[in-house]
């Protein structure tokens, strides 16, 4: 290990992980939106739009991010449709994303029972109230493991940016590779880089997933 | 349908080419997967079983295949190796490498899951019926657990043709690159070819994924 | 007397410290019908999962005939082969018709003839109706079709000894009816079972001898006769009483 060197070209690799977490949360936050657009519209079967949501799910879920960015990046402008690399990064992590997201909210969703829904009802709730105080409590804890499973792999997605010149983590590596073949030292700070963006993302997922299961169920 | 620039991919062989690089990116997925499903099948029901110490080192094995994205996996095999012990891994190669590390990792937990969710006490039903031990497991347990890790393989499946899209990081010539070089070839007489290639190399991608994702959800409906 | 099918000396289960059994012992003879009866977690189900070695024991001995029953022996399967049992949940395996539920194990662990094995079980699931389901799966069963499926799963392996872990407590009560008859016309032919229940009259009906376990201790071991005629200890009176307050009060409102 060249610790000088290591020294160096810290800053760039935090620099880079800036980038790479900046896009990361706000693709993130964008898939969360469409994902609870897309799982309304499918709960509550608004015509048209739950059959353009099944569409976009199937698409978005059936094909690679490095595909979805290569269109985004290089097809979409030609037609009239220009982003820069940052936005283009966000817009496909929420595309692949947002499908994700809904499939997790739905399998809560369906997971509190149609009994859970009428009793509320008759509690005399209203529709939204029953929404609000019963159905998404009980989904959000179901789906919350779901939900940090896909922020850990759109985290992890995020490595494929440098295809679109975005300077993020993996560009950084490969760049100085390149310029002064310190394979060694570059790849252990990728790795470690990444440990230290994904690792606790990862336990805290893990321990308020407990919390969650503690609180709302008891166990 | 100039103005689309799904034109270029009519012209010459242009469109054969495409599928060719498509073939490529499937047969590194296609080998990943074979020798994940083995590996991960062994793995997943031997795992930590008897001895801690080989558990110990699995889990440290499957824990950092998890977190790390495939991107980082296939730098490490690509460039660390060459410069750790002097091998000059072909892309193909590595990425065959990485993509079996981590569909076995993948495959083992689901198999280890699968196992794990049949409820204690059908096993105790099983042996209650004076099964042996392999019998359980052989009639009662594992047919079961393959209904639920069925679904879940194939699921697998899909992901690993998706992500075998990233080996065009490391310099493999699959789809993406062969779209590059037609959209290049052709950037005077068809100057909107990126948006007809790759929304192309898109629905190619997704004609490939859907059936099999559909098949996955038929299958896990009918038995769930 | 003859030699006891079923003979408990001694035996003590302790879960994390606590004792859930204590010094039990007990001897099931041969055609015996023993009813186990006492408050939930008093240690019934236990003493039923500890006979068929599902619970590992602290101390004491449980004998089948002359062989020893304990937790990870080599002959354990060979001996789960002489005892049936049947579970509150049914446990049928999903993934198998009600006839191979049934055919499983006396063809794999007692390697017997596919088809005299069917022929008897055809026999068995026609004397408690469900002839017309062998080939259904046991999601296409109601509760108590499920239950009596069970039995005869259990039957099938010719067990010296029956054991029933509060086998209706999941069903809805006009079920209940249909397994208990089975189990009645079980005890006609002088089958030897050990019968956890929570159904005071069908125990009353059923057993040669009511069994009273409290806090992992026998209390009575007595005729029905006596346990519900002539209660002997304060145990078995309040225990009784706890019945009967619930007839009164469901009674109140007709």
């Amino acid at each position: 290990m060249d610790w000088e060197y290591v020294e160096k070209i810290l800053p760039l690799y935090g620099k880079a992980a800036v980038l790479t977490v900046r896009i990361g949360v706000l693709g993130i936050f964008f898939a969360i939106l469409v994902g609870l657009l897309c799982s309304v519209v499918r709960q509550m079967k608004i015509p048209v739009l739950k059959q353009l949501a099944s569409v976009y799910i199937e698409l978005s879920r059936n094909t690679p991010l490095l595909v979805q960015l290569f269109f985004i990046y290089y097809g979409l402008p030609k037609i009239g449709i220009r982003t820069d690399p940052e936005t283009c990064g966000v817009a496909g992590l929420a595309f692949l994303g947002g499908s994700y997201m809904a499939e997790a909210f739905r399998s809560g969703l369906e997971a509190v029972g149609r009994i859970q829904h009428e009793s509320a009802l008759s509690l005399g709730l209203t529709g939204l109230q029953t929404f609000r105080y019963v159905i998404l409590p009980q989904a959000f804890a179901i789906s919350f493991p779901g939900i940090t499973a896909n922020v850990i792999f759109l985290l992890k997605e995020t490595s494929v940016f440098s295809a679109i010149s975005l300077m993020d983590l993996m560009f950084t590596a490969k760049d100085q590779i390149g310029l002064y073949y310190k394979t060694t030292e570059c790849l252990a700070l990728l790795v470690v880089f990444y440990l230290v963006i994904l690792l606790p993302v990862s336990l805290l997922g893990s321990l308020i997933e407990r919390r969650l299961r503690h609180a709302e169920f008891g166990t | 349908m100039q103005s689309l620039g799904l034109e270029v991919l009519f012209k010459g062989k242009n469109f054969a080419r495409l599928l060719g690089g498509l073939w490529a990116a499937l047969k590194i997925s296609l080998i990943s997967i074979a020798i994940s499903m083995v590996l991960g099948i062994l793995l997943g029901i031997l795992v930590g079983r008897k001895n801690r110490i080989a558990g110990a080192v699995m889990r440290c094995y499957l824990e950092f295949i998890h977190i790390m994205p495939q991107m980082v996996l296939l730098f490490l095999v690509f460039f660390g190796t060459a410069k750790a012990f002097g091998w000059n891994l072909s892309g193909e190669v590595s990425s065959i490498i990485v993509f079996s590390l981590w569909g076995t990792a993948e495959m083992s937990d689901l198999v280890r899951g699968a196992v794990t969710s049949i409820p204690v006490i059908q096993h105790e039903s099983a042996m209650a019926l004076g099964l042996s031990r392999v019998q359980v497991y052989r009639y009662v347990i594992l047919p079961q657990a393959i209904r639920r890790l069925i679904p879940q393989s194939i699921n697998l499946i899909t992901r690993m043709i998706k992500t075998t899209s990233l080996v065009l990081m490391i310099g493999v010539v699959e789809i993406l690159k062969v779209a590059q070089q037609i959209i290049e070839a052709n950037r005077k007489s068809s100057p909107n070819a990126a948006f007809g290639v790759y929304l192309t190399v898109f629905l190619l991608y997704f004609l490939l994924c859907w059936p099999v994702s559909l098949l996955a959800k038929r299958l896990e409906k009918r038995w769930g | 007397m003859a030699e006891p099918v079923l003979t408990i000396e001694h035996l003590t289960k302790k879960y994390d410290g606590q004792h859930v059994l204590s010094d039990v012992s007990l001897q099931v003879h041969k055609g015996e019908v023993i009813v186990i009866v006492g408050p939930s977690g008093s240690g019934k189900s236990t003493l039923l999962r500890c006979i068929n070695a599902l619970e590992e024991i602290q101390s004491g001995e449980i004998r089948l005939g002359d062989r020893q029953i304990s937790a990870g022996a080599k002959d354990l399967p060979e001996i789960r082969q002489k005892i049936g049992m049947v579970f509150q949940s049914y446990e049928l395996f999903p993934h198998l018709t009600v006839m191979n539920n049934i055919l499983l194990a006396p063809t794999k662990a007692q390697h017997r003839a596919k088809e005299e094995v069917k022929t008897e079980a055809m026999t068995l699931l026609t004397r408690v109706g469900l002839a017309d389901k062998a080939d259904s799966y046991p999601r296409q069963l109601s509760g108590g079709q499920k239950q009596r499926a069970a039995i005869v799963r259990a039957l099938c392996m010719h067990p010296e000894i029956l054991l029933f872990d509060e086998v209706t407590a999941a069903l809805d009560p006009e079920m209940v009816r249909e397994v208990l008859e089975v189990i009645l016309q079980l005890a006609d032919q002088k089958k030897t079972m050990l019968i956890v229940t929570h159904e005071m009259q069908f125990a009353r009906a059923v057993a040669d001898r009511i069994i009273l376990l409290d806090e992992g201790k026998i209390q009575d071991d007595t005729t029905p006769e006596e346990f519900f005629e002539h209660p002997k200890t304060d145990l078995a009176r309040r225990f009784l009483q706890s019945f009967e307050y619930a007839r009164t009060n469901r009674t109140i409102p007709q």
